[in-house]
């Protein structure tokens, strides 16, 4: 990573933030989830605004992925209410898939699908999904994958290009959906270090406009820059949710010092 | 030692491993004195082969000089093809079956190639068995054939093409049905599947041409009618496990990527799922349709004259042609055997070159 953990954050990412508004994009009122007995979520309070960047990073097994794949309903939950964009998830298929059509998700492995061509990745959803025209379609993945950089590969099969290249087709895919919220979970843990950058600056290209998102990872450099607010989770509870700064640098409980003086060597 | 060179990757150049193969074979005196006999075995049998099927053979004329050769009788085969090839078909109507018999020939071989898949293709493997039917029987034109009176290798190519393409109809439900979360489905696919598993494909032949008529007072179905559902089960049944491996084989990632796009369980299914677990099992469902291929010929036992009994109705007027069963059933051994052989070298080249695109 190009910034140390401690440098100042850019400001120009923070201007481009839109005043938080009275509804939540998303919210976690009192969520409880179980895998069988084992308790991987527990009593979640949390509200992301419209434009808001929340980073959330904790310890392996804390619970992170199972935060957000909440949110997109990949994992259910038992107990307390998920709201999204006011509606909440509920077993009903079709506000399921509705919600899934505004929020984007891009995974640490990729998930592209490799019998497709890069445009057929992105493209898929928009005609079948969203009832877009094929042409249609195409011309908005032509213009995504040209925003990520990547416009010239449109025609090579997944199999084909770097992991910072795939994950880059894996943001444009989900982009592809006009989504309003857009989770990543560890979209860089996968990658060789040299390939990390290009995924983040994808990322804080998409923080500058606004998009609201959610992103489980431990790029802190990343985090001071882009962030709104830190969550940092342990053992399936959020310890501590706050101002990037003041997390990094004094953080309150003793979990996320611990947490943090880990990272850091 | 073995291991490696199995993989094809560090395998050494063919003729190294001739040279390899040689030494083996005559690595200790036991083995010398074992490669010895075996290729003297070897040889006799080639040459006894040989005096039957050229030196002994009779070439040319007709039954006459066939009596007074020992080897196979050729001319037996020249003048007994169409009865081998179209069965009991009517003679003056063999059009129906030789353009029934080039059209499936053309979808099979379109089959073969990769860059030919598509939805049209799927399509073609319907429609192609349907206008099969059309044509040889006569409906909607000319003078009707009876389903009885089909026979020879364009029933026994349609009899697989519609068991193959009925059962796949047949099968994705089935493996779907396997792994859905629905209790009471699962349990039913998984009866139906071991069920008709459990049975030879003979009691299933039987079963569907004599005991289910018997289930309805005055129930009468066509031969062929009975011998395809029995068969369509019958394969569905062995290919539903397969496809259920393909599936089975997937990344949860491929799901949940599909799913978090807002494409729901059919959307997800088609466009994401079965593409790619059926490419991966392309080498199983070229096996099981050799299985199924070779398996046909016992349809005779419930009265169909396929391809197999077609030669032998030919073979059957053994005092005219003498010794003319040892040839028709060579020739009917040799066209099992070369569809067989060139569709599985097909898989290998097949399997090799999935591998090699890195999506298969
Ligand atoms: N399907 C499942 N069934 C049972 N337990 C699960 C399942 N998925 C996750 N878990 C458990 O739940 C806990 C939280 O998992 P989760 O993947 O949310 O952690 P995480 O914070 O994302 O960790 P990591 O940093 O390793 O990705 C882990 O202890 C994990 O073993
Ligand atoms: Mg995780």
């Amino acid at each position: 990573m190009a910034d140390h953990p401690l440098s100042h954050r850019t400001e120009t990412v923070r201007d481009a933030r839109r005043p938080p508004r009275a509804a939540p994009a998303i919210e976690f009122a009192g969520v409880h989830k179980w895998y069988g007995a084992f308790h991987v979520l527990r009593d979640i309070r949390l509200a992301v605004h419209p434009g808001e960047r929340v980073v959330v990073c904790g310890p392996s097994g804390s619970g992170k992925s199972t935060l957000i794949r909440c949110v997109n309903r990949l994992e259910e939950h038992q107990k307390g209410a998920i709201r999204v964009h006011g509606v909440e998830l509920s077993a009903s298929s079709r506000e399921i898939d509705r919600v899934r059509r505004e929020v984007g998700m891009v995974f640490q492995q990729f998930n592209l699908f490799p019998h497709l061509t890069v445009l057929q990745n992105c493209a898929l959803a928009p005609v079948w999904a969203e009832g877009v025209k094929r042409r249609e379609a195409e011309d908005r993945a032509h213009a995504l994958l040209a925003k990520v950089k990547i416009a010239d590969q449109a025609h090579k099969y997944p199999s084909e290009l770097s992991g910072g290249q795939q994950q880059r087709v894996a943001i444009a895919r989900a982009l592809c959906m006009n989504p309003k919220i857009m989770l990543f979970d560890e979209p860089t843990s996968a990658l060789d270090p040299e390939m990390v950058k290009e995924v983040l600056d994808t990322m804080t290209a998409l923080a500058s406009e606004g998009m609201t998102m959610i992103v489980v990872t431990h790029e802190m450099g990343f985090a001071r820059r882009v962030a709104d607010k830190v969550v940092f989770m342990d053992n399936g509870e959020v310890v501590e949710a706050g101002d990037p700064e003041e997390f990094f640098t004094a953080p309150r409980h003793e979990r996320a010092r611990q947490f943090l003086s880990r990272l850091l060597h | 030692m073995t291991i490696l060179l199995e993989d094809a990757r560090l395998a050494p150049p063919k003729a190294e491993r001739w040279r390899a193969a040689a030494a083996d074979l005559f690595s200790s005196p036991v083995n010398a004195v074992v490669t010895v006999v075996v290729a003297g075995l070897i040889a006799a049998a080639l040459w006894r082969f040989a005096r039957w099927a050229v030196v002994d053979a009779a070439w040319s004329g007709g039954a006459e000089t066939c009596r007074q050769r020992s080897g196979a009788c050729w001319p037996f085969v020249a003048s007994n093809a169409q009865l081998m090839v179209f069965g009991v078909y009517p003679q003056d109507l063999l059009w129906r079956p030789a353009v029934s018999l080039a059209l499936m020939a053309g979808v099979i071989a379109a089959s073969m190639i990769p860059r030919l898949w598509s939805a049209t293709l799927a399509l073609a493997w319907g429609l192609v068995p349907a206008a099969v039917c059309i044509l040889l029987s006569g409906t909607f034109f000319g003078r009707p054939v009876s389903t009885n009176e089909w026979g020879g290798l364009p029933l026994t190519l349609l009899v697989w093409m519609i068991a193959f393409a009925g059962a796949f109809v047949v099968a994705i439900p089935l493996a779907l049905a396997r792994r859905s979360n629905m209790g009471g489905l699962r349990t039913a696919a998984i009866i139906v599947i071991e069920l008709v598993r459990g049975v030879p494909m003979l009691v299933a032949l039987y079963v569907s041409r004599f005991i289910v008529p018997m289930t309805a007072p005055g129930l009468e179905i066509n031969l062929f009618v009975s011998v395809e559902t029995a068969l369509i089960l019958f394969v569905a049944s062995y290919l539903a496990e397969i496809v259920r491996a393909g599936l089975q084989a997937l990344p949860r990632g491929q799901t949940e990527a599909a799913n978090a796009l807002g494409l729901g369980y059919w959307r997800t299914t088609q466009l994401i799922l079965l593409p790619q677990a059926l490419r991966a099992v392309i080498p199983a469902l070229v096996n099981l349709g050799i299985g199924v291929l070779l398996s046909t010929p016992l349809v005779a036992v419930i009265g169909m004259t396929d391809f197999l009994s077609a030669v032998r109705e030919a073979a059957s007027h053994e005092q005219d042609w003498p010794g003319c069963y040892t040839t028709a059933y060579f020739v009917a051994g040799l066209v099992f055997f070369s569809i067989c052989f060139i569709a599985s070298r097909y898989s290998r080249w097949l399997e090799r070159r999935l591998r090699a695109a890195g999506h298969g």
